[in-house]
């Protein structure tokens, strides 16, 4: 996640390197080193060392205790609901990161400034603020929490007031609260991409007499893949690792309503460290993973311009 | 930038199908995922009086913990600023083995869960952990030579004990989440930096340290900024790595998402919506800084 739409990661023209430059610009050696220690100390404090912790903690008492803590079925449920939950929230941002692209790359229209920024406020809001609207919309003291139990309501059919509908402190809530924080994600994404790319090739395959659809998918969605790919990958790694959104709307039912990130907590906090580790070297093993591919991509988008 | 819009007559026909479903699919969107629940809690706040409203956000509590979450949390983005404008500059100008490992894990925060960062965190700097064994009694010695050297500051208050599960811990959370903001504005700026500037400075007798502080710096300061305000802005929301390693003392290391989750379990949705409509107008105020300071920093590249 970063700051507004003028910042892909994409786009971001990576330095070569220039440590050979002439005397006079270069750093005396000394200030060199110091940079240098600091700059790793920093890295090694702050990154390495938090990532090597959670695989050595898992693998503190050998691999037995670190197997166990995947065959609870509570540890099997919640990864079930947090595969779920991203399986849900990655597609409708992806379809909803494409369509906000297409309209304000490829199309010019009053409050298209607004619209951008506020497609970045997501960002901008607290994840525990994130799970508290949806709370005030959708929970029992909420404006459609009332209606959403069975009961008898008047304006509403008989079959919707049978419908006993849970929303917080249930699957919908944290997919709709995941669905709000890795929002932008794609979004943003492609939005400067497709902007720096224009509208040259959509209008030869028009010209050439090429339906609309037939334009996006065979012109526009090749040339946005990468930037497609990298917001996905990016998005995916938020959904499954979000905690406090997901934490204020899904009341902690063992086995139903938690996912991975939570599950970490209840474990943590009965001080069974072996386990919570395990499962967390699960989701560190998915952040190595997003950011092996994220590294990738970048290379090839770097290949591609030069 | 190109656009699908004929640019002659007063009613533009658009060459290219799909604004009309692509911008309604938007809007419809963003307003039932984002600003509908968003508007929520506006109005749940405005049926408060103006008497409940400044009970529920300007109490002793509440206010203690806005003092911890945004005084830490500008603590950790100006360190961040240091040191991550230090990383950037080696990670652009330094050749070194692992540069490109180094280069892809500044990105760990955004990609590592915060619950996993926090237990982590807790885990190393905690009095038994790897780092927590040596420092830990550092610390505590070092807060107690400080209240001997200068007495009349209450430092055990103000530092905390330890470092895990006091303010120290807070602050390794809250640095934790924002060090990619500074290193990944600061880096394309850094890149294009023309050496030839530098160059000239030297070239008119500059020492390196005056081409470093008044060359290089000044062109960096946008991005700095922009950079130190983004980091800012995540920390002061920070929720899953804060607690875990916090030690949530009221009055003294809770934070504020902390407190609004503590009132939303009492089931005073009242006091959760207010201190939270009050943190949202926190962050909106920055998003607009942020923008304003990145509009800023174009125009001033662009010259």
């Amino acid at each position: 996640m970063s700051s507004t739409t003028t910042t892909p990661f994409l786009s971001t023209k990576r330095a070569p390197v220039r440590a050979s430059g002439p005397r006079v610009i270069r750093n005396p050696a000394w200030v060199r080193w110091l940079f240098m220690t600091l700059a790793l100390l920093f890295v090694g404090c702050f990154l390495v060392l938090p990532l090597a912790a959670v695989f050595t903690e898992a693998l503190r008492k050998g691999f037995g205790p670190f197997f166990a803590a995947f065959t609870d079925p509570d540890m099997l449920s919640a990864l079930r609901l947090t595969l779920l939950t991203a399986a849900i929230a990655v597609p409708a941002n992806l379809v909803f990161g494409v369509a906000a692209a297409w309209c304000i790359a490829k199309f010019d229209f009053r409050w298209k400034s607004l619209l951008i920024t506020l497609i970045d406020l997501p960002f901008a809001v607290s994840p525990v603020i994130s799970g508290l609207i949806y709370v005030l919309v959708f929970g029992l003291q909420g404006w459609l929490g009332p209606y959403l139990g069975a009961g008898d309501h008047p304006w509403f059919g008989e079959w919707f007031n049978a419908q006993d509908i849970h929303i917080i402190f249930a699957v919908p809530g944290i997919v709709l609260a995941t669905i709000f924080v890795t929002f932008p994600f794609v979004a943003r994404e492609l939005i400067p991409l497709m902007q720096a790319q224009g509208n040259d090739e959509e209008y030869a395959a028009l010209t050439l007499g090429a339906t609309g659809w037939q334009t996006f998918w065979r012109v526009t969605v090749p040339n946005i893949r990468w930037g497609l790919f990298y917001g996905v990958i990016l998005c995916n790694a938020r959904a499954m690792g979000e905690f406090g959104a997901v934490s204020v709307v899904s009341g902690h039912i063992r086995g139903v309503t938690n996912t991975m990130p939570l599950h970490i907590e209840i474990l943590y906090n009965e001080y069974n460290f072996v386990a919570a580790f395990a499962v967390s070297s699960l989701l560190a093993l998915l952040a190595l993973v997003t950011l092996l591919l994220k590294t990738l991509v970048e290379w090839r988008a770097q290949k591609g311009l030069a | 930038m190109s656009t699908a819009v004929l640019s002659l007559p007063r009613f533009r026909r658009r060459v290219l199908p799909g604004f009309g479903l692509s911008l309604g699919f938007t809007l419809a969107y963003l307003g039932l995922i984002v600003l509908i629940p968003l508007g929520a809690a506006f109005i749940k706040a405005s049926g408060l009086s103006w008497a409940d409203f400044l009970t529920a956000v300007a109490s002793p509590r509440v206010v203690a913990s806005y003092k911890v979450s945004f005084g830490i949390s500008l603590l950790a983005a100006l360190v961040n600023g240091v040191f991550g404008g230090i990383l950037a500059w080696v990670l652009v100008r330094y050749t070194f083995p692992g540069r490109r490992v180094v280069d892809a894990l500044v990105d760990l925060p955004f990609a590592l869960p915060t619950a996993v960062a926090g237990i982590a965190l807790a885990a190393i700097y905690s009095k038994n952990g790897w780092a927590g064994q040596w420092l830990e009694p550092l610390w505590t010695k070092g807060v107690h030579q400080l209240a001997v050297w200068l007495p009349g500051v209450d430092w055990a208050g103000c530092l905390g004990k330890t470092i895990a599960f006091d303010r120290a811990g807070i602050f390794l959370a809250l640095t934790f989440v924002g060090l990619p903001f500074v290193v990944r504005t600061l880096q394309p700026v850094l890149a294009e930096l023309e050496p030839e500037l530098e160059e000239a400075a030297a070239t008119l007798g500059a020492n390196r340290w005056q081409t470093m502080t008044r060359v290089i710096l000044p062109e960096l300061m946008p991005a700095l900024i922009t950079g130190f305000a983004l980091a800012f802005a995540r920390a002061l929301g920070e929720y899953g790595s804060v607690v875990f390693i916090a030690g949530n003392m009221p009055m003294h290391s809770e934070i504020t998402p902390l407190l609004i989750i503590t009132k939303l379990e009492q089931y005073d949705y009242r006091g959760a919506t207010a201190i939270a409509v009050v943190m949202l107008v926190a962050s909106f105020v920055l998003l607009l800084l942020i923008n304003l300071l990145q509009k800023w920093s174009r125009r001033y590249y662009r010259v």
